[in-house]
């Protein structure tokens, strides 16, 4: 047992480091500091320069433009990402579609959408939930026909994030309607752009337009869009869910928000001195840093596992992730709320990206704290999540 | 980075749980708590044989040079067997007391008895109103020729009761909260002046307070600088934290399996109770709850080696903490998940509760180090 990281690790940290240092827009990190939203351009722009520099879709198979590092390594990219802060890759392309098309793809559709993935030459959006399907996501109605050389897709899914931005959807079906729901369902890809495909915005309560609806109306799809087998569908959706087990945590976000609360802390005063003196205050952050720390030993113990024993069994220590990962990210947005107090108040009016700037970034900070209460609530909610421990790990 | 354990750390786990599995069960242990002192020697031989008790001290003093890893092994299986004997007080405390401040002299006076057994140790810390201060001490130790003459009463000193020897904190210079003017000395326990009131604990261990009045010990009792030993206490005493952190997750452990394993069982409106689903995410958030605590005793464990004193100390301030919100949260949900059952001393899930509980009151609990962490600075 060692807790320490190796001087390979280390040189690997201080080199991604300072590619982040040398090549984030410094811009775009500011407004990540500030938390702000980002506007397409700016993320894109991103994500190609981690693309040039090999490092879009790390953790694909070396065959697929990935890095080949250990799980450690990734840890550690992970992290530096979160801290600097810098944007995440777009999880529905590069953590969620990619992986099932290298997986369960033809060799056609892996040689024409693995490379836009990888260069963010396609946004991929995610078409799962719908209106009467969030926690039994298999209840699913959205249909796909066939006619012909075509899918003739129907129906609506909803939560559907930055759709506004999309070129692509990885679309959960219904196929054949006659089975049980789990084995009706397929998986098929189309353009966001087909004739029948509207997207209706969902302000959030952070003012934010993060999410959408997305209707078919007779979505005409070509038929070799279909991805791996007809009805094997939600096979597919399980792989991709389980896919990101230790990205979830977030652990280095929350690093980076609470640096922000402490020099926040520092400079706000309550009753005439930095709150950061005001002992109960003091206490709460500590308590909150405490769990952080927890919960990223808990990740490392995932980490090795997986890098010793490969990502076959997962350690049952995994399900903890996104129950305190998210409940600490939700903290960390409180704690802002406390430092910032009666300043909270102003709003921000949006603009269409959301990316309006008329306001201090104070101003950011209530809508960050309305905006994480999604955390406990997307990817399986907590409640899921507690009831995967009772029945995979308890044996309930 | 590497969580595992080596293949030696590996069987001396299994050795460990193979002696407790044969020789500590609910109905035994009940046994030991009825013998004289309220353990069992027997027992203690047997840790004895199979090397534990001898397991942190070096090669050269007779042990195993076994490290943190190592300790944390044993207190894991002795917490989930829910063991009486006192190793903590003795290889944990006493042990570590003489590893960092021993003289050759008093380590071959000591050591070789606390590997085979023979002898127990017992540390008389606290006081009447030091609670969880190392450093408020109004014990006096006044220099008398070149030994002293040792004045002041303890209070709950673990293994009290049995010890042969203790292990007192005592002022030698200065006012009650000063950080300087503190030594520690080895007291026999049958020394002239020395007092004991014995009593069973809550957690079925034993204790006793302890005045000294007048009590004469030579130069050799002088463990480390007898005026400037504070940091040697809060050296030894994070260890003990970092063990009881490790005891504290082996006792979660067990109460989360026994648990869970009643309410599979346990049939209500004709289904077992664990079908129904509050009492599903209550048993996952202990789960939870426990992961975390682990993950922190094992930052706990390696935090024991840091360099840096204060780094050290926080980070086992800090899994303190996490330990002491775990286990109330375990303990209390686990008496919950039972109903009435585990409300009688026939159980055995009360029991893990009761020395869950009194663990957190030990070398001070959540809110006294959550203040320590705080006061830090954090850990970000």
């Amino acid at each position: 047992m060692d807790l320490a990281f190796t001087k390979e690790e280390q040189a690997f940290r201080e080199e991604v480091r300072q590619f982040f240092r040398d090549n984030v827009p410094p811009d775009t990190r500011r407004k990540l500091v500030e938390g702000r939203h980002l506007s397409k351009d700016e993320m894109v722009t991103w994500w190609r320069i981690l693309n040039k520099k090999g490092w879009g879709v790390s953790h694909w198979p070396k065959e697929y433009g990935g890095t080949g590092w250990t799980p450690v390594q990734h840890y550690i990219f992970n992290e530096e990402l979160q801290a600097h802060p810098a944007p995440q890759p777009l999880a529905f392309g590069v953590s969620m579609v990619g992986p099932v098309i290298y997986t369960f793809g033809n060799e056609a559709q892996k040689k024409y959408y693995l490379p836009r993935i990888a260069n963010v030459d396609d946004w991929w959006c995610q078409g799962f939930s719908e209106p009467g399907s969030g926690s039994d996501l298999a209840s699913l109605k959205t249909k796909a026909e066939r006619r012909g050389d075509k899918w003739i897709i129907n129906g609506q899914k909803t939560w559907t994030t930055l759709a506004q931005h999309a070129d692509m959807i990885f679309c959960l079906c219904r196929t054949d309607p006659s089975a049980k729901k789990q084995m009706g369902i397929s998986f098929i890809v189309f353009s966001m752009k087909s004739k029948g495909v509207t997207v209706r915005p969902i302000q959030t309560i952070d003012g934010g337009r993060e999410v959408n609806e997305v209707f078919f109306d007779d979505v005409e799809v070509p038929i070799e869009n279909l991805i791996g087998e007809e009805n094997k569908g939600w096979d597919y959706a399980k792989f991709l869910l389980g896919n990101e087990r230790t990205g979830i945590a977030r652990v280095g976000v929350s690093k980076e928000r609470i640096r922000r609360i402490k020099d926040l802390a520092s400079k706000v005063e309550s009753a005439g001195k930095p709150i950061i003196q005001d002992s109960a205050f003091r206490e709460k952050l500590a308590a909150c840093e405490i769990e952080l720390k927890a919960l990223e030993l808990t990740q490392l113990r995932v980490v090795a596992d997986e890098g010793k024993h490969g990502k076959g069994k997962p350690n049952p220590a995994s399900s903890v992730l996104k129950i305190k990962g998210s409940e600490i990210q939700q903290t960390t947005t409180e704690l802002l709320m406390e430092v910032i107090g009666p300043f909270a108040a102003p709003y921000d009016v949006h603009g269409d990206d959301g990316s309006n700037e008329a306001m201090d970034w104070t101003a950011q900070i209530a809508p960050s704290y309305f905006n994480n209460r999604k955390v406990s609530i997307y990817g399986g909610s907590n409640e899921i999540q507690r009831n995967i421990i009772a029945k995979a790990v308890l044996g309930l | 980075m590497d969580f595992d354990l080596s293949e030696e750390q590996r069987l001396l786990k299994e050795s460990i749980d193979g002696l407790l599995t044969d020789s500590y069960d609910f109905e035994q242990r009940k046994k030991y708590m009825a013998e004289k002192g309220g353990w069992s020697k027997t027992v203690w031989l047997k840790l004895a044989e199979q090397g534990l008790l001898g397991l942190p001290f070096s090669e050269a003093d007779g042990g195993f040079g076994g490290g943190g890893v190592e300790t944390m092994i044993v207190m894991e299986a002795l917490g989930k067997a829910l063991v009486l004997e006192p190793y903590l007080a003795t290889v944990v405390i006493g042990g570590g007391f003489l590893r960092h401040a021993g003289t050759d002299a008093q380590k071959a006076a000591h050591v070789p008895s606390i590997i085979d057994g023979s002898k127990t140790l017992a540390f008389a810390q606290l006081e009447k109103n030091s609670r969880y201060d190392l450093f408020d001490v109004t014990t006096t130790a006044k220099k008398k020729g070149d030994g002293y003459v040792i004045d002041g009463e303890k209070f709950v000193v673990l293994n009290g009761e049995n010890a042969d020897t203790l292990i007192v904190t005592a002022r030698t210079k200065g006012d009650r909260r000063d950080k300087s003017g503190i030594g520690v000395f080895l007291v026999p326990a049958n020394a002239k002046g020395v007092a004991k009131k014995s009593y069973p604990t809550q957690d079925g261990l034993h204790a006793a307070d302890i005045t000294f009045t007048g009590v004469e010990v030579g130069p050799d009792a002088v463990l480390g600088n007898p005026e400037a030993s504070l940091a040697l206490i809060e050296r030894v005493v994070d260890e003990a934290r970092v063990a009881l952190c490790a005891e504290a997750v082996g006792l979660m452990d067990e109460s989360l399996k026994t648990t869970v394993e009643y309410i599979k069982t346990r049939k209500q409106f004709g289904v077992p109770i664990g079908s129904f689903q509050s009492l599903q995410h209550r048993a996952s958030d202990m789960f939870v709850a426990t992961e975390q605590a682990r993950s922190m005793s094992m930052f706990a464990t390696m935090a024991n080696d840091f360099e840096d004193a204060r780094e050290r100390s926080n980070a086992i301030a800090a899994a303190k903490v996490q330990i002491g919100k775990s286990a109330k949260f375990v303990g209390q949900q686990s008496i919950q998940l039972h109903g009435g059952i585990g409300m009688t001393m026939e159980a055995k899930i009360g029991h893990y509760f009761k020395r869950l509980t009194m663990i957190e009151n030990t070398f001070g609990d959540t809110d006294y180090h959550q203040r320590r962490v705080a006061d830090a600075g954090g850990l970000i």
